[in-house]
């Protein structure tokens, strides 16, 4: 008689688990697509992602204000560096940011033109400097033109 | 600085992102739950194996099984990012997941416990409730008492011989449902280790096992450490009340206890041999089979770790404790110095299994060391550092302690 | 007679069941013709031309919103120098500034400079979640906060991890990591939410060199599943049987 009650006390912590699990679980919480092992989830946690904000436009979206570099880069050797690698990501540009920076630090260049001589890596194969040599304590682009890569002059 | 920065370093080869996430306190929960584990297998030797020299142990190993038990989930609170979220794995359970069966483990388990502690105590707590009842001007604290109390009998005051047989039938069930849940408790938490297979030094189906083992090791040296305490205690307390209390006459005291300790310490040994075989066997086994992993393990294992593994958990925490509890003519001071090192062993080993599973790169050329914050500087350095440790090791006795004053945890007289 | 009657109605339930799931199966039947998704995602990184340059992890952060002093990263670049006595490995800072001396780093502070004649083979290699076919993070979610969706990448919900760190353990390429601000697991989802609006990842607008490619599977033209299924393709630590999405070209013997 007495001797269920402990596990009539249990059953009811069980059960009121299931109930406030009724309402404290999102509708949308279950198994989806993949199956149980791979696919169970808040479904609208997948347009969450999706609504997240976009930064980097790509350099169409610098074409039609900042025409003259962008038609300079694209005849240069550094024709394969989108604008927003070294300015940043543009974003809602010119709303915000307003400005969008110019890096002239040595390290940004030093990037891909601080000459490693990797052989099978096409690293080797770019012209480079060694970067304690060639003008050590001075701005790159005090002499070269990134927009051009061009050598000085 | 990421947070996993302050207590990591590096060296050679380790990916970026790699750092020591499983730091302290995924050390303090196996140890917490293998105590858990172990403290009601040894109560269960009694109540359902009627090994009749483990009576007084019994009933106070189920008690501190309980008083862990609550302990048991606290070092998760601690690790946790979000602890706020913390039950989340009750409402969505990912079963594929061993850490998902926690929940229901956790329920389970402590619901087993609950139970047959109730068993156990359901004669002290009818005629308790009564007393009280009859009392007439109760103070405050006996009006608490008399509520609590007549709340726990659960309304069952049948004290007919049939009910109290009835009684010790549901004890031996219980118990004998509860030693597959303990050991599934700490079981389970082995299989969270052994089934990483991007760990090198977690991934082997002997891990669940090897914890099981250990886990009751440490238990049964818990109780044996704590049941030496409280007798000590009371030697010390009889010496001074000599006169009042016959019962607790000092040498009859010394009489049970080394007969207790004695008995029990076999039973140590037993799970000790098993425990420390199987490690071995483990790592005779990937020396021999030598695979990837190997050689980054090898430097850990016997480079980096060799101190912490063959010296401190190996030599002090299980072949000298060994020794002391086989040679003859054990005393009370011998088996106290045995069973500290015992549960120094099982606590380096959990530590030698999480933390010296990070200490590695899965570059397998790299890495990590583990500085524990000893000094808490923000709440981060607390919960994952030495002061969150001591904390959750000094939360069970204090637990054990509230619970003893409910429920007696001694023959004879008023709880401790 | 006992043993009669229940054999009996053993029989009995046992049909009435395959008779239930029969029926279901007229009724509902699983249509083998169900729409598949219209994407299916894949990657191609090409180590010949990666240069180290760094400009994708830099990218990364920016695009989605990692701290970019942070030493965690969803995505990052890592250096191999072969030499006759060995292999040096390092990523200083993920790559996110790139590569811009010999020295390698053995531990912060600790540099290694390599003379010209030793080195045999020197290459990039750039690194991101796999987005696994069966990926051992989301077996090991208690709680369902990382997931795949039916176009195969793997996301996080951050609204409900509970910052366990039991997927971080479970990869077995060091991909995840918790998130700085946001205290819940996070990794590469492929940018997800730039695939869905028709543009490519920011690792793969960033490289220079078209080092990076991302493919659709569905997609008949699609140029990466054409190197894929023609070329010499590699992928990482295929013994743990993950199936990650991510191949590789010029995978070398050296690589971790």
């Amino acid at each position: 008689m007495y001797f269920l009650r402990p596990l009539m006390v249990f059953l009811g912590l069980a059960g009121l688990i299931l109930v406030i699990r009724i309402i404290l679980v999102p509708a949308d919480f279950g198994i989806h697509e993949q199956g149980y092992l791979y696919g169970w989830y808040r479904k609208s946690n997948e347009q969450e992602w999706v609504n997240l904000a976009i930064k980097y436009q790509g350099r169409g979206y610098c074409q039609d204000c900042h025409g003259e570099p962008y038609k300079s880069i694209l005849s240069s050797p550094h024709r394969g560096i989108e604008c927003e690698n070294c300015h940043g990501p543009a974003g809602d540009h010119p709303t915000n940011p307003l400005k969008l920076k110019k890096n002239t630090g040595r390290d940004l260049c030093l990037r891909c033109h601080s000459y490693l001589a990797y052989p099978t890596s096409k690293r080797s194969e770019i012209k480079g400097i060694d970067a304690e040599k060639h003008n050590p304590s001075g701005a790159c682009a005090s002499c070269h033109d990134a927009h051009k890569a061009s050598k000085p002059g | 600085m990421v947070l996993e920065e302050i207590w990591t370093t590096k060296e050679l080869f380790v990916y970026p992102n790699e750092y020591i996430y499983w730091s302290v306190q995924i050390v303090m929960y196996p140890f917490m739950t293998g105590l858990v584990a172990g403290a009601f297998v040894l109560s269960s030797l009694y109540h359902l194996w009627g090994i009749k020299q483990l009576r007084e142990m019994a009933k106070f190993s189920l008690v501190f099984s309980f008083a862990l038990l609550i302990v048991a989930p606290v070092p998760l609170l601690f690790h946790l990012m979000r602890p706020e979220r913390n039950f989340y794995v009750f409402l969505t359970p990912h079963f594929t997941s061993a850490i998902a069966s926690f929940g229901i483990v956790l329920f389970l388990y402590g619901s087993v416990v609950a139970s047959e502690i109730w068993f156990v105590y359901r004669k002290y707590l009818v005629e308790s409730s009564r007393k009280l009842k009859n009392l007439i001007n109760k103070t405050l604290g006996q009006k608490i008492k008399y509520g609590l109390l007549t709340l726990l009998t659960l309304g069952a005051f049948d004290l007919s011989e049939a009910a109290l047989r009835k009684d010790e039938k549901a004890i031996k069930i219980l118990a004998g449902v509860g030693v597959p849940i303990a050991c599934f408790l700490h079981g389970y938490a082995g299989f969270i280790f052994g089934s990483v297979k991007a760990n090198a030094l977690w991934m082997t189906p002997l891990m669940p096992v090897i914890f099981i083992m250990s886990a009751i090791v440490s238990g049964v040296a818990l109780c044996m450490l704590t049941y030496i305490v409280i007798m000590e205690y009371k030697k010390f307390q009889s010496k001074k009340n000599q006169p009042f209390s016959p019962y607790f006459a000092r040498n009859e005291i010394k009489g049970v206890e080394i007969q207790v300790v004695k008995i029990t310490s076999k039973y140590l040994l037993v799970f000790l041999t098993f425990s420390l075989s199987l490690e071995l066997l483990d790592l005779v086994f990937r020396g021999y089979t030598a695979v990837k992993s190997w050689d980054i393990l090898r430097h850990v294992i016997y480079g980096k770790d060799f101190f912490n593994i063959f010296f401190l958990q190996y030599t002090l925490g299980s072949i000298v404790p060994f020794i002391l509890l086989l040679i003859p003519g054990l005393t009370i001071r011998r088996a106290i110095m045995a069973l500290l090192l015992v549960l120094f062993g099982v606590f380096m080993m959990r530590w030698n299994v999480v933390i010296g599973g990070q200490s590695f790169s899965l570059s397998f050329a790299g890495f990590m060391h583990y500085h524990l914050p000893l000094i808490p500087q923000d709440l981060a350095t607390f919960k994952e550092g030495l002061s969150g440790a001591l904390v959750i090791g000094g939360l069970p006795f204090f637990l054990f302690w509230l619970l003893s004053r409910i429920f007696p945890v001694f023959e004879g007289k008023e709880p401790l | 007679m006992l043993r009669r009657d229940f054999l009996r109605y053993l029989f009995k339930g046992l049909s009435l069941l395959t008779l239930g799931e029969g029926l279901k199966k007229i009724i509902w039947p699983i249509s083998v013709n169900a729409a598949l998704p219209p994407n299916r995602w894949l990657f191609l990184v090409d180590t010949y031309k990666c240069l180290g340059c760094g400009f994708c992890v830099q990218a990364c952060k920016l695009e989605n919103e990692i701290p970019v002093q942070a030493n965690v990263s969803r995505t990052w670049v890592e250096r191999y120098v072969v030499t006759p006595e060995g292999t040096l490995t390092d990523s200083p800072k993920e790559g996110r500034e790139g590569f811009i001396n010999n020295r390698v780093e053995l531990a912060p502070g600790r540099y290694q400079n390599i003379p010209k004649e030793k080195i045999k083979k020197g290459f990039f290699v750039p690194k991101l979640c796999n987005q696994c076919e069966k990926p051992p993070c989301v077996q090991v979610c208690p709680v369902g906060a990382t997931y795949k969706t039916g176009e195969g990448i793997t996301l996080i919900d951050r609204k409900w991890c509970i910052g366990c760190g039991y997927c971080i353990m479970a990869c077995p390429y060091g991909m995840r990591f918790f998130h700085p601000q946001y205290h819940v697991a996070d990794k590469c989802n492929f940018c997800y939410h730039r695939i869905h609006k028709g543009i490519k990842p920011a690792c793969v607008l960033a490289c220079p060199t078209g080092a990076r490619n991302i493919g659709n599977l569905r997609d008949p033209e699609d140029q990466v599943k054409k190197i894929i299924i023609s070329q010499r393709v590699g992928i990482l630590k295929g013994e743990y049987g993950t199936k990650p999405q991510v191949y590789y070209l010029g995978l070398s013997e050296e690589v971790r």
